[in-house]
C-alpha cells in the first residue's frame, strides 16, 4: 500500500530526539498501540492525523452513534505501527454536540477495547490559555498524553516565546514543538509515540472537600481510578452511553442527595483551569509585543464581509461551484456513463441467460448509478473543503446566520443546503457540525426539499418538451429561465418548511453561536484531497449499497411478472410485430415495453393509477414513478423503456417518443398541464431510499424519515393536484 | 477571579453589545449560566480584555478580538448581552 506519511522537513529539538532515541522501545512486539487524538477545533488535528496516517485512513462509526470514526495506521519506527483515532474537536470534556459525546464514552470508559494507550493532545501554541484547558481536563483523567504544541510558526509571529522545557516541567508531560501543515516536528513526535508513557504526575485541578463524599461513592460504586472521572461522572451520567439505566438511576439520587449544582461547579472548575494556566504561563511563555499592522485577515474581512460585497462574492463563489458541478463534472459524468454501457454491451453480446441480466441491467446498472455521482460529490467537496480549509466558510455563517434563524434555521444550514444542491447524502451528513438538536433536525428535513442533481435529467426532459426554446428580453432562454425557476421553488419550499417546523417544534435547548472566527490561510492541498477521497468512500460505500440493492429488486420487478404473464406478452408482441411489419429493433422495442406492462412493475403502475389520476398521470408514469424512489434519474431510463425507445437512451428520441405520445382522444398527452404537474411533483417528491437511509443514520430512527417521505411526497401531491387541476 | 450568577436587570452596568466597533472593555462577570460555561471554554474569561471587531452586515452576529492574542470570536448579539462589563 502506498504510503503519503513520510515527513519532508524536520526540526525536532535536538533534546526530545536524542533522550529518547536510547530508551528502548517497550511494547514494540505488541500488538498495535491505541492513540487518539484530541484537540481544539483549528488547532491542526486534521493536518496532523493526515501527516501521521497519509492516505492509510479508514471512516467508520463509533458503536451506536453515527459520528464518523476516523482511524489511521502510523509507522512511528521502523518496527512500532499505531493506530491513531481521531476524535471530533471540543474545548473542553464537557460535550456540546454530538460529535463531542463521542469523546467523553471514548475516554470514560477503560473497560472499553477502544480505551486508547495515550492521548495525543494538539494545542494552538498562538492561543495556548484557551487550548491548554482541554489538555488540563485530559492530564487531570489520569491519561498518559503527549503535548504536540502546533502553529508555532504562528506563535512566533505573533512575538510568543515559549520555553519548551519549562513548559515541560510545569505540564508534567512530553512537548513536542511543531508546525503540522508544514509537517515540522512530526518526526520527534512519532519517537515520542513510540515510548511508553506514564500517567501524569502534575494534577491541574482538585475537586473541592465538600464534593469527596459524593465523588467517593460514585469512584467506589463504578470502581474508577481516579476522583476526577467520578466527578465526570456526576456531570454527565445522562449522556454517557456505557451506563445502565440502573448505574444512571444510582448517579441520579447521588447527585441529589448531596444537592450538587453542576452549571456552578463546572464554571467553578473552569476558572480554576485558567487561574492555574495563567501560572503555568507566566513562567513559561513570553510575549513581546511588535507592532504589527492591521492583520491582513481584518482586511480582507473588510470586502468579504461588506454589506454589499460580501454577499456579491458569495453568490460568486456559489456560482462558481454550481458551475463546476454542473458543468465541468459532465465530462466525466459521460465518461463514466458510456464506460458502463460498453462494459454492458460487452457482457451482453458475449454472454446470455437470466443471470447475466441480473448482472447487467440490475447490479452493473446500479453501481453505474452510483458511479456517475463520483465526479460531482468530488468537485463539491473540493469545493467545501476549500471554503472550510481558509476560513473563508465562517465568514458565509457569519454573514447569513441573521437570515437563517428567521425561518429556525442557523448560519450554519448554509453548508448543508447548498451541497443539497449536489446530493442530499452529503450534505445532511454535514449538517452534524450544528450543535443545536432544534436546528439541526430542521436543516436535516428541509435539504433533501433543494433540488439535487439527480433531478437534472428529469427536469431537462421535461421542460425542453414543453417550453419553447425561445429567448425572453433579448437574451434569457426561456428554459433556462423555466429551469431556475424550478431551483427557486425547492429553495422556497425549503426555507418555508423550516419555518412550518421552528413554529412546531419544541425544545428546551437553546440556540447558540459562539464559535471561534479562523483567520484566512492557504489551504492545505493534501487535507483537501484527502476530503474528497474519504467522502467519496462514505458515498461510495454507504449511499451504494442501498441504490445497488434497490437496484436490484427494481430489476426483478420489471423483469418477472405473476404466472406466465411475460411469455404471453411476448407472443402477443411478437404477432403484433409480424402483422404491422415492424423491423427486429422496433419489435424488440415492442416485446421490451410490452414485458415491463406485464411485469410486477408494471402491475404496482396499474394499481397505482387511480391514485395519481388526478395529478394527471396515468400508470405508465406510475411505473416511472415506482422505479425513481431508487434515484430520480431512473426516469429517464424507465420511461425511454415503456415508450419503447430502446436501451440507450438519447434525451432526443426520448423527448420525440414522449411527444408522439397520444391520450385517448388522440391529441399530444403530455400537455403543459401534465408535463409541469409532474415537474413539480420530481420537486418536491421524496424519491431517494439513500437519503431515507442516511437520515436514518443520521437521526437514530425511523421518526424523521417516515416523517419527511410523507410530508415530502404529501407536498409533490397537492402541489401536482392544483397545478394539474388549474392548468387542464 | 469570580464569576457572577445574577439575574437581576443589568440597567446600570455595560455588557459587550453596548461596545462601540473598535472600543475596548474588560470583562467584569458573565450573567447567564448556561451560556457562561461556553463562554468561558472559549476564552471569555473575567479580567480578559475585550474589543469589538465586527459586526455582520445586518448588525448580527459580531465578532470579538479577545485578550492580548489574536483570537476571534464571532457570536450573536443576543450572546454577548450576557458578557457584561467592569466601569
Amino acid at each position: 500500500m502506498a504510503r503519503l506519511a513520510t515527513i519532508p522537513t524536520v526540526s525536532a529539538p535536538a533534546a526530545v530526539a536524542s533522550s529518547v532515541d536510547s530508551i528502548p522501545t517497550p511494547h514494540a512486539r505488541r500488538e498495535l498501540t491505541r492513540i487518539a487524538l484530541v484537540g481544539n477545533p483549528n488547532s491542526g488535528k486534521s493536518s496532523l492525523f493526515n501527516q501521521l496516517t497519509g492516505l492509510n485512513q479508514k471512516v467508520g462509526n463509533f458503536p451506536g452513534v453515527t459520528v464518523d470514526r476516523k482511524t489511521g495506521i502510523s509507522q512511528l519506527t521502523p518496527q512500532h505501527r499505531a493506530e491513531i483515532i481521531d476524535l471530533p474537536g471540543t474545548y473542553s470534556l464537557y460535550p456540546k454536540s454530538l460529535d463531542e459525546k463521542v469523546i467523553t464514552d471514548l475516554l470514560y470508559d477503560r473497560e472499553s477495547a477502544q480505551y486508547p494507550d495515550f492521548v495525543v493532545v494538539t494545542v494552538d501554541a498562538s492561543n495556548l490559555r484557551r487550548n491548554l484547558l482541554l489538555f488540563t481536563q485530559l492530564a487531570d483523567l489520569g491519561l498518559p498524553a503527549v503535548l504536540a504544541l502546533n502553529m508555532m510558526d504562528v506563535a512566533e509571529q505573533h512575538g510568543v516565546h515559549i520555553d519548551i522545557a519549562e513548559l515541560q516541567q510545569e505540564l508534567g508531560v512530553p512537548v513536542i514543538p511543531m508546525n503540522a501543515r508544514k509537517g515540522i516536528g512530526v518526526a520527534a513526535l512519532k519517537i515520542v509515540m513510540a515510548q511508553h508513557l506514564d500517567a501524569p504526575t502534575v494534577s491541574f485541578y482538585e475537586p473541592t472537600e465538600e464534593l469527596l463524599p459524593m465523588i467517593r461513592q460514585i469512584r467506589y460504586y463504578f470502581n474508577l481510578h481516579n476522583d476526577y472521572l467520578a466527578l465526570h461522572y456526576a456531570h454527565q451520567f445522562r449522556h454517557i452511553s456505557f451506563l445502565t439505566p440502573d448505574q444512571r438511576q444510582y448517579v441520579q439520587e447521588l447527585v441529589e442527595q448531596y444537592g450538587f449544582e453542576p452549571t456552578a461547579r463546572q464554571a467553578h472548575e473552569t476558572i480554576s483551569r485558567y487561574a492555574r494556566i495563567n501560572e503555568i504561563l507566566l513562567n513559561a511563555v513570553s510575549v513581546t509585543r511588535t507592532e504589527r499592522n492591521e492583520p491582513y485577515s481584518n482586511k480582507l474581512d473588510k470586502v468579504l464581509t461588506h454589506r454589499v460585497w460580501g454577499y456579491l462574492i458569495f453568490f460568486g463563489v456559489l456560482f462558481m461551484m454550481f458551475q463546476a458541478v454542473f458543468a465541468w463534472a459532465s465530462y466525466p459524468m459521460d465518461l463514466i456513463d458510456q464506460g458502463i454501457a460498453l462494459i454492458n454491451s460487452l457482457i451482453q453480446t458475449n454472454f446470455n441467460g437470466p443471470l447475466i441480466n441480473l448482472l447487467t441491467e440490475g447490479v452493473i446498472a446500479g453501481l453505474g448509478g452510483v458511479l456517475i455521482f463520483i465526479p460531482q460529490i468530488a468537485l463539491l467537496f473540493a469545493f467545501i473543503a476549500v471554503l472550510e480549509e481558509t476560513g473563508y466558510m465562517a465568514r458565509v455563517t457569519f454573514m447569513m446566520d441573521r437570515i437563517m434563524r428567521k425561518f429556525g434555521l442557523n448560519g450554519k444550514s448554509v453548508v448543508p443546503l447548498i451541497s443539497g444542491v449536489a446530493c442530499a447524502v452529503p450534505a445532511i451528513m454535514s449538517a452534524r457540525t450544528i450543535e443545536n438538536w432544534k436546528d439541526r433536525i430542521i436543516t436535516i428535513f428541509v435539504t433533501p426539499l433543494m433540488s439535487c442533481s439527480a433531478r437534472i435529467p428529469v427536469y431537462t426532459v421535461l421542460t425542453a418538451l414543453v417550453v419553447p426554446d425561445e429567448k425572453v428580453l433579448g437574451f434569457f432562454n426561456l428554459q433556462g429561465v423555466v429551469l431556475m425557476g424550478l431551483y427557486l421553488l425547492g429553495f422556497l419550499s425549503a426555507i418555508f418548511s423550516a419555518l412550518a417546523l421552528k413554529l412546531l417544534l419544541k425544545t428546551q435547548e437553546r440556540s447558540y453561536f459562539i464559535m471561534e472566527f479562523p483567520v484566512y490561510r492557504w489551504p492545505r492541498w493534501k487535507n483537501v484531497g484527502i476530503t474528497i477521497v474519504e467522502k467519496v468512500k462514505t458515498f461510495v460505500f454507504q449511499a451504494g449499497k442501498v441504490i445497488v440493492a434497490i437496484s436490484v429488486i427494481l430489476w426483478v420487478l420489471a423483469s418477472y411478472g405473476p404466472g406466465d404473464a411475460l411469455d404471453k406478452a411476448e407472443q402477443q408482441a411478437r404477432v403484433t410485430a409480424v402483422q404491422q411489419q415492424l423491423t427486429p429493433e422496433e419489435t424488440d422495442n415492442r416485446i421490451a415495453s410490452e414485458k415491463l406492462e406485464n411485469s410486477y412493475a408494471g402491475l404496482f403502475g396499474r394499481t397505482l393509477e387511480p391514485a395519481i389520476r388526478p395529478l394527471g398521470f396515468d400508470w405508465k408514469i406510475g411505473i416511472a414513478l415506482i422505479t425513481s424512489f431508487a434515484a430520480r434519474e431512473v426516469f429517464v431510463g424507465t420511461i425511454s423503456t415503456i415508450y419503447s425507445v430502446g436501451q440507450d437512451a438519447d434525451m432526443r428520441t426520448v423527448q420525440q417518443k414522449l411527444a408522439a405520445e397520444k391520450d385517448e382522444n388522440g391529441q399530444p398527452f403530455f400537455t403543459p398541464a401534465r408535463a409541469f404537474s409532474l415537474l413539480v411533483f420530481y420537486v418536491f417528491a421524496m424519491q431517494c431510499m439513500s437519503t431515507l437511509a442516511v437520515v436514518y443514520r443520521e437521526t437514530k430512527g425511523w421518526k424523521w424519515p417516515l416523517m419527511q417521505l410523507l410530508y415530502m411526497t404529501g407536498l409533490a401531491y397537492v402541489s401536482s393536484l392544483i397545478v394539474y387541476q388549474v392548468f387542464k | 477571579m469570580a464569576i457572577r450568577f445574577t439575574t437581576a436587570a443589568p440597567t446600570t452596568q455595560r455588557s459587550v453589545k453596548d461596545l462601540r466597533l473598535g472600543e475596548s472593555g474588560t470583562i467584569c462577570c458573565l450573567q447567564d449560566p448556561e451560556m457562561a460555561l461556553k463562554l468561558l471554554e472559549m476564552g471569555c474569561i473575567p479580567g480578559t480584555q475585550v474589543r469589538l471587531n465586527s459586526r455582520a452586515p445586518l448588525g448580527c452576529p459580531i465578532t470579538l478580538v479577545l485578550g492580548d492574542e489574536d483570537y476571534t470570536l464571532s457570536l450573536r448579539v443576543s450572546e454577548a448581552a450576557t458578557i457584561l462589563l467592569k466601569n
